[in-house]
């Protein structure tokens, strides 16, 4: 039987998996009572609703829900003293759960202490920007709906920013192949030339060590000399006295994980 | 639309023609003071800057994708394509937060021989700093010096690891390499002579008249600024926030050592350019407490972790199990354990860090790299409005920027 390989996350996978194997898991501490990671929870519990908290590595992992992210970070901000957001991105969950994990990073400068807070959303919803308080996500969230098409409400300027403006689809799915999808490998083509163009040009090939033997304008011949661009295919080639090995033409379109639509 | 013929032909910029109009001019990508591939999209009103906005993305070549398809140990090498001025600092980054999922512990002379390194990075990177902010400006002769200089830095790093620019010096566990021959020596000779050489830069720029008049008093960030903004690194400390991560959230034997941070409450570029001065300095001091720190190690120099680190090559090329052991984590790669991390450390830009989730498998569920570049361009668009032209090489040359850290 033909190996399955899903559809909903085309990312590397590893070859050899064991059924019975069970990851082992990063340990999680619970939250010493009277310590400083205690003393942000009780002052967040007043204001918002916490689904869980816990310590890993160091560092305090709050979950609340989506609609209170804002809320959530304005107490982190105003009343414990976490003045600096240094991260803020989302997790791809949408093959296990239909949902998005974002995270955002804080910093407390004065005690140097960290807290991740977590909240998840389902596909299409959007969550409220936290432009008004750290000005910082003005170009983190712009990278988020970027890279994950996540929406977010109330961005003064929310538009891609790694990818150009015209581009299809959101590259960081796991959904979306490594090497790209048909709009990627054909992006170049269709805006230069047009649509039309794609058979003239043809594929993009991207293998460094590609030799064509009957292209005699790109590639010097093994063997004997022919005029350069003289038309040469297989029937009339004449007798090579060397011997090499051919390489072979790699399609890489043919073979790659290409989605016929993408969510 | 305009109507062009021979009369009236074709102005590129009619608005500007108009009374009371700004004009738009484009700067970059290629621009050579652009730090890379920065394109900024200007409005001017006169020489004034009225609007700014960075346009980002041209250098893009997907590296939290790769992390998410290459096994832990296959991505090292691509972060040194992050910050490709100071590559040991980002494969640092890179291989601490995986020990930190991995909950590992590092031979002591790996960690006296990475903040060697990293310290070493850290004077190359901001020697370059000088090179190229100096030459932004006009000055011309430090670039020269500088980049001498930066050159024997780099000798040492070549030394060490064959390589000059993308160094993968480090890897998660530990180091490839023991120190080789003569290097503590050479590296003793270059710490011996940099305080002289800084003293150089700083004769030739700090009281120079043209270098305070083109960065005093421009490029201002206020406190509250930098904090939103999320700066780090001597963007933050150069506004008057002390908060350095080697100090605050020591890792690697930063504990141990002593030095300073350097903080400086001007706000502006000058006094920034003061602060790379004194940490070069800094770094210097580092280095000397470090080379006696040396010959008290024992020579072991990756971690013993069957589970996640391959064992030395003489157990590999002697022992059964240890060759197995190799060959499924060449093979198949690492699984660190289900959980998430994120471990920031001090970069010469700032505060980089990377964020690994992990779902037990060989490969990153998901990577994002916090490099302090990106938020440092974002911050672009505030800072540029309300200063004049000229000033706009020497902000962007104060921020710092690379651009391999920015687009990822």
């Amino acid at each position: 039987m033909r190996k399955y390989t899903p559809k909903d996350n085309v990312q590397g996978k590893s070859y050899y998996t064991d059924r019975f194997w069970v990851a082992p898991r990063v340990p999680s501490e619970a939250i010493e009572v009277g310590s400083h990671f205690d003393e942000v929870v009780k002052a967040l519990s007043k204001e918002v609703t916490i689904d869980d908290a816990f310590v890993q590595i160091g560092q305090l992992r709050i979950v609340v829900d989506a609609g209170e992210n804002y809320k959530t970070l304005q107490v982190l901000r105003d009343a414990c003293g976490y003045k600096m957001c240094s991260e803020l991105s989302a997790v791809d969950y949408l093959a296990q759960d239909g949902e998005f994990e974002i995270f955002y990073q804080m910093l407390n400068l004065d005690e140097a202490k960290r807290v991740r807070v977590v909240c998840r959303i389902k596909e299409g919803e959007a969550v409220e920007s936290i432009v008004p308080l750290f000005k910082m996500a003005n170009f983190a969230e712009r990278e988020m709906f970027d890279m994950f098409g996540i929406k977010v409400n109330n961005h003064p300027y929310l538009k891609r920013i790694l990818m150009p403006d015209d581009w299809e689809g959101y590259p960081l799915l796991k959904t979306y192949p490594l090497e790209g999808d048909e709009f990627a490998s054909w992006y170049e083509v269709d805006k230069i030339f047009g649509k039309e163009y794609r058979e003239i040009v043809g594929p993009e090939n991207r293998d460094p060590a590609r030799i064509d033997r009957y292209d005699s304008q790109r590639f010097s011949r093994v063997g004997y000399e022919v005029p350069f661009g003289e038309k040469i295919d297989k029937e009339n080639e004449k007798e090579n006295p060397i011997e090499y090995s051919e390489t072979l033409l790699v399609d890489y379109n043919a073979g790659s994980k290409i989605l016929e639509k993408r969510r | 639309m305009q109507v062009t013929n021979k009369l009236t032909p074709f102005f590129e910029n009619l608005n500007f023609e108009r009374d009371d109009n700004t004009m738009v001019i484009n700067f970059g990508p290629q621009h050579p003071s652009a730090h890379g591939q920065l394109r900024l999209v200007l409005e001017l009103d006169g020489e004034l800057v009225v609007k700014a906005y960075p346009d980002i993305g041209y250098l893009h070549r997907g590296i939290e994708k790769m992390a998410e398809n290459m096994t832990y140990n296959e991505f090292l090498p691509t972060t040194d394509r992050l910050d490709y001025i100071a590559s040991t600092s980002n494969n640092y980054a890179y291989a601490l937060s995986v020990e930190r999922l991995i909950g590992l512990e590092v031979p002591r002379r790996a960690q006296v021989i990475r903040t060697m390194l990293l310290e070493l990075n850290r004077i190359i990177s901001h020697l370059f700093f000088v090179a190229t902010h100096a030459l932004d400006v006009g000055a011309m002769s430090v670039f020269l010096y500088a980049f001498r200089e930066r050159e024997f830095a780099m000798d040492l790093m070549e030394d060490y690891c064959g390589a000059r620019l993308t160094h993968s010096a480090v890897r998660i566990g530990g180091v490839p390499l023991d120190l080789p021959e003569g290097w503590l020596e050479n590296l003793a000779t270059f710490i011996a002579k940099l305080p002289e050489e800084v003293k150089t830069y700083e004769d030739l720029l700090t009281e120079n008249r043209i270098w305070k008049m083109r960065l005093e008093d421009v490029g201002v960030i206020s406190a509250e600024d930098a904090i939103s903004w999320g700066c780090t690194g001597p963007m933050l400390r150069g506004s008057g926030v002390e908060y350095d991560i080697r100090k605050e959230e020591p890792y690697e034997l930063y504990e141990e050592l002593n030095f300073e941070i350097p903080i400086s409450d001007r706000c502006d570029s000058y006094g920034r350019y003061l602060l790379y001065m004194e940490e070069m300095r800094q770094s210097g001091k580092i280095l000397q407490q470090l080379i006696p720190m040396y010959g008290k190690t024992e020579p072991q120099l990756m971690a013993h972790s069957p589970q996640y680190i391959s064992a030395p090559k003489e157990e590999i090329m002697t022992q059964n199990y240890a060759l197995m052991q190799h060959f499924v984590l060449v093979t198949q790669g690492m699984r660190p354990p289900v959980g998430e991390v994120y471990a920031p450390t001090e970069s010469p830009k700032g505060e980089l860090g990377f964020y690994i989730k992990s779902e037990g498998e060989p490969y990153a569920y998901r990577l994002k790299c916090r490099a302090p570049s990106f938020f440092h361009t974002g911050l672009l668009q505030e800072l540029l409005v309300g200063t004049y032209i000229a000033d706009v090489v020497t902000i962007i040359g104060s921020t710092n920027i690379v651009f391999g850290e920015v687009d990822r």
